[in-house]
């Protein structure tokens, strides 16, 4: 089962600069447990430390964020497009992350 | 070095102006690997703060596909500070995502609503490490 997944630009340093890695799983979290295995650091990237999907970095399905479609439960099958976008994001006032 | 033209200038300092009391923020995308800063981005700052500022998730995804699409990168990264100096801040620090790009920080503190702002400060943040940058303005 193949999902192409597109990378953005500072998580390269994981796969070896490519833009763009296939990977496999009926979830989004199967996905980035197989792109881990191959890709070694990129969980650490994308989930934080109580195992949620990172606040500042967003997760799209066939162009739709999965905040909004079960998170890291997405459902996923052959074919389908992953876009990893970190947010363009700040402030003047420290927030908890 | 950011060498940047005085139009754009202009625009990031108009864009400031007009949403403060908020934070305004954008992109000006360029032909990658040029450090050229080209396109005028205005994005919508999701967060309509004060103190913080976030591109909304259907803008960011779009903002991307679309430099994609003309081969281009964001170049410079801008938003504003509305109450402190144009400096970046430890969550702007940490949440800087792209190595590549100039962060440019204006501040509207001075003149608010009433004037353009005249603090215009460019950075490199790259693995938390901030660095200042001469801007050139073309």
């Amino acid at each position: 089962m193949a999902i192409e997944v597109r990378i953005p630009t500072i998580l390269r340093t994981h796969t070896g600069g490519e833009k763009t890695v296939q990977g496999s799983g009926d979830s989004l979290s199967a996905l980035i447990d197989d792109l881990d295995a191959r890709h070694s650091g990129i969980k650490g990237r994308l989930i934080s430390d109580d195992g949620s999907l990172h606040r500042f970095v967003n997760v799209y399905v066939n162009d739709e964020d999965v905040r909004f479609t079960g998170s890291l439960e997405t459902p996923l099958k052959d074919g389908d497009s992953v876009t990893v976008l970190p947010a363009v994001a700040g402030g003047s006032v420290a927030r908890k992350r | 070095m950011l060498r940047i033209a005085r139009e754009l200038v202009d625009e990031i300092r108009a864009h400031a102006r007009r949403d403060h009391p908020d934070e305004a923020c954008g992109v000006i995308a360029g032909p990658i690997g040029s450090d050229r800063p080209v396109r005028f981005i205005p994005m919508l700052n999701a967060a309509r703060s004060p103190t913080f500022y976030e591109f909304e998730s259907t803008d960011l995804l779009k903002l991307y596909r679309d430099m994609d699409e003309r081969d281009e990168e964001p170049v410079v990264i801008y938003h504003s500070h509305t109450a402190t100096e144009a400096f970046p801040s430890r969550t702007d620090i940490n949440l800087a995502a792209e190595p590549g790009a100039h962060y440019v920080l204006v501040s509207t503190r001075e003149h608010g609503n009433d004037a353009d702002p005249t603090e215009f400060r460019s950075y490199r943040i790259v693995d938390t490490e901030v660095t200042e940058e001469p801007v050139e303005i073309t």
